[in-house]
């Protein structure tokens, strides 16, 4: 991977001020502007400025999955998926249909539905939470089987090849979700898809929560803790032999097939990873959401954001991929907030929006995210939290050591980036 | 064991250039008989196809060049047809939306002057489109060469992977879309709204009037792009160009010069392209993305940069999609899967498609 030109091979050429100071910046002003805004509009209420950032962070957290699992995809294994989409949508599909009940009326029409057979567990009252891991791991499971399937003939196409494969199976995918009305209801999707854990825990003190304020927060908890979990298996599978393997591929493919590395195992590998940690995302999103609707899942909505996320964040950052879905989403999610300042109802200091903005703020947004990209790949490649230099667990254990022991040597100091 | 080998990387070499002339010649005699065949029992669904495939071939000539003297996927290829109809709409009727979704035209357009909508002949449209043509081919050229500058040549500089070309391109796909739904909503438009005529060919064809324009103006567009290319000194440069850049530049090509041609041509051929499609179906912003697979399917079909093979890939492409759908092998809604399925087998078969040079 070539440098930034900001940074030197050698690390001699100190970095620029504002360089520094960006990430920080963007992440207090995008924080702030979070905190404020909805603070300002609800006349400084602090119960519903706090359910506001709640869903915010629920969806933060939802995405940040979707980014890591496209940033396994191209941040370490470089598999150019240009259709995140595919997989976004059979995980909330088929994390739906597993823990809906069985379709009942002739308006809704779907396969599947397991929902009230899955509470054979007399354990916490287990159709409140059995079918939601069966549903998580079931979107798992039918990703990877799909991207393994897919990775037969796709991944060995060059890149500019598989981008516009994947486009074409994430537009199939779509079509036959709307097409085959049996399916996933067709072009009405699915409403009332339950809750995991949303009656609440029955203890000897009373039920832990009452639906629905307080809810918000355990489906926040729940996504918050799959989101950790994902992190720390990602970060360790990518700093084991594994990931080293997968990076080597992504910089230079015959080096490392001439190393004696099987590279279309190893990519089939990352993809198909990549793929179940999108399709947990999905099923994730279907849950907290409570609806999935065939709008969601659009190239750009689908796809596209995603990689706004992941290119703001910078790929090969797992860090960066959480950072830049809290940045795209945050930028996103205010916008929805400046349509609240109308003429008629102006915000402090008679801060308005025009009506000819208001009525086409949705349109604004998007051409804003589409510049955004194209400035970030012109202006900062590396994203906002560049990659990091990592050898392995054993190397940093050891360099760590070292530190501790006396002044870091010299190479300690080298450039972040390989 | 050495020799053994040894023979069989010789038996290898021999029969891999048999089994490529093999597909090639199996890929033609399939599209041959397919072709026969949907004349034969598909007639209207043919020459619908026949129009629809001479639109795709301009967007994909255009797609053709740029992929090849460029070596980038142009994802903003399809949008960029959608915001040349939108162009030659605005010029035509100088419509706008207003501050909520209601329309604004302004006060003067192209159809003020005297009898610019007049139907020439039995089209739906008079002179005052064939301007806004020209105007909008004017625009995505100046569009082009100034995301190239602004864009695309800073990152050429830096030396970029395809990839990063690739997202910015989409980015600017999704900009374009935005923008045409910032200035003209996402309900469909027409050049002219209303019924059309339609002319009766031999066979009982019935086609639509504008369907003659359609082929035509692509035909002799494409013949034009075809002369530029093979007769004259810049078409040379940039075959030259596409073929191997480093020897183009040592022989005293100019490789700026190449690089604007480039786009300036693409430009005009996505404008013609565009205008003709809202001539045949409608301008809408989201058809812009839906473009691209059948646009990349007849690029990669044809081979990548090749002029030739584009216009073969397209017209390949859009008569599968028509026939397709008409015989009732797929419903309407999986119209585009024909491309999708076509562009797969292409790329596991035969990735450097029917024109595709060696390499």
């Amino acid at each position: 991977m070539k440098l930034p030109a900001v940074m030197s091979a050698d690390g001699a050429r100190p970095r620029l001020r504002w360089e520094q100071l960006l990430t920080p910046l963007t992440f207090l002003a995008i924080t702030a502007a979070l905190v404020l805004m909805p603070a300002e509009r609800s006349g400084w209420n602090f119960d519903r400025t706090i359910s506001f950032l709640t869903v915010f962070a629920t969806f933060v957290a939802i995405y940040a999955l979707l980014t890591l699992g496209l940033n396994v995809q191209w941040g370490y294994t470089g598999v150019f998926n240009f259709g995140v989409m595919a997989f976004f949508l059979v995980g909330a599909n088929v994390a739906a249909i597993i823990a809906k009940p069985p379709a009942t009326t002739e308006f809704v029409e779907y396969v599947g539905g397991f929902g009230d057979k899955l509470d054979f567990i007399p354990v916490l009252g287990s159709e409140q939470w059995l079918p939601f891991l069966v549903g998580v791991l079931g979107a798992a499971v039918f990703c990877g089987v799909l991207a393994f399937l897919l990775s037969i003939p796709a991944l060995r196409l060059r890149e500019d090849y598989l981008a516009i494969a994947t486009i074409g199976i994430a537009e199939l995918l779509r079509r036959v979700t709307i097409e085959e009305r049996g399916l996933v209801n067709g072009t009405r999707g699915l409403p009332g898809i339950p809750r995991p854990l949303s009656d609440g825990i029955p203890t000897q003190w009373g039920r832990l929560w009452d639906e629905p304020d307080e809810y918000k927060f355990v489906i926040l908890l729940i996504a918050s803790v799959v989101l950790i979990l994902v992190f720390i298996a990602v970060e360790r599978g990518i700093r084991s032999p594994w990931g080293r393997v997968l990076r080597a591929l992504r910089e230079d493919e015959l080096a490392t097939a001439a190393s004696g590395k099987n590279v279309f195992g190893f990519k089939s590998q990352g993809f198909v990873l990549g793929a179940m940690i999108i399709g947990v995302g999905g099923a994730i999103y279907a849950y907290a959401n409570s609806a999935i609707s065939p709008d969601t899942f659009t190239h750009f909505f689908g796809t596209f954001i995603f990689w706004a996320m992941l290119m703001v964040g910078g790929s090969g950052n797992n860090k960066g991929a959480i950072m830049g879905a809290y940045v795209v989403w945050g930028l996103w999610t205010i916008t929805l907030q400046l349509q609240g300042y109308t003429p008629a109802h102006p915000g402090p200091l008679g801060f308005a929006i025009p009506d000819a903005v208001q009525s086409r703020i949705f349109f604004i947004r998007d051409f804003l995210l589409g510049a955004l990209i194209v400035v970030v790949l012109l202006l900062r490649p590396q994203g906002l939290v560049p990659e990091e230099r990592r050898v392995s667990i054993w190397v940093e254990r050891h360099a760590r050591r070292l530190r501790r022991r006396g002044p870091a040597p010299a190479e300690q100091a080298g450039s972040p980036s390989d | 064991m050495a020799t053994i080998e040894a023979a069989y990387d010789r038996l290898r070499d021999r029969i891999r250039p048999l089994g490529d002339q093999l597909v090639l010649v199996a890929l033609w005699l399939f599209f041959l008989v397919f072709g026969t065949w949907a004349i034969l029992t598909q007639t209207d669904a043919f020459a619908v196809g026949v129009v629809t495939g001479s639109i795709l071939a301009l967007g994909a000539i255009g797609l053709t060049l740029i992929y090849g003297v460029l070596k980038f996927a142009h994802f903003a290829h399809g949008d960029s047809m959608m915001l040349a109809g939108y162009v030659a709409f605005f010029a035509l009727t100088g419509t706008v939306v207003g501050e909520r979704t209601d329309t604004q035209p302004l006060p003067w357009s192209l159809s003020d002057l005297p009898g610019a909508t007049d139907s020439i002949l039995d089209f739906s449209f008079g002179y005052g489109l064939l301007i806004a043509m020209a105007v909008a081919a004017v625009v995505m050229a100046l569009v082009f060469t100034g995301l190239d500058r602004l864009v695309y040549r800073p990152l050429r500089r830096r030396g970029s992977g395809i990839v990063i070309f690739a997202m910015a391109s989409l980015g600017i796909a999704i900009a374009m879309r935005s923008l045409m739904l910032i200035f003209w909503a996402s309900s469909p438009r027409f050049y002219k709204p209303g019924p059309r005529h339609t002319t009766d060919l031999p066979f009982d064809v019935r086609v639509v009037t504008d369907q003659f324009f359609i082929f035509f103006a692509a035909i002799l567009l494409a013949l034009l792009i075809y002369l530029l290319l093979f007769r004259t000194k810049l078409g040379k440069a940039m075959r030259a160009f596409a073929d191997n850049p480093d020897l183009a530049q040592v022989s005293g090509i100019n490789t700026d010069q190449i690089v604007t041609w480039t786009w300036i041509i693409g430009g005009a051929l996505v404008a013609v392209a565009g205008v003709l499609l809202a001539l045949q179906s409608q301008l809408k912003p989201e058809l812009g993305f839906v473009l691209l697979l059948p646009l990349f399917a007849a690029t990669i079909l044809g081979g990548i940069g090749s002029p030739q093979g584009a216009f073969v890939g397209g017209m390949i492409i859009g008569i599968s999609q028509e026939v397709a759908v008409t015989f009732g092998f797929i419903s309407p809604g999986y119209k585009f899967s024909v491309a999708f399925v076509i562009l797969i087998f292409i790329l596991l078969l035969r990735p450097r498609g029917l024109f595709g040079a060696k390499t």
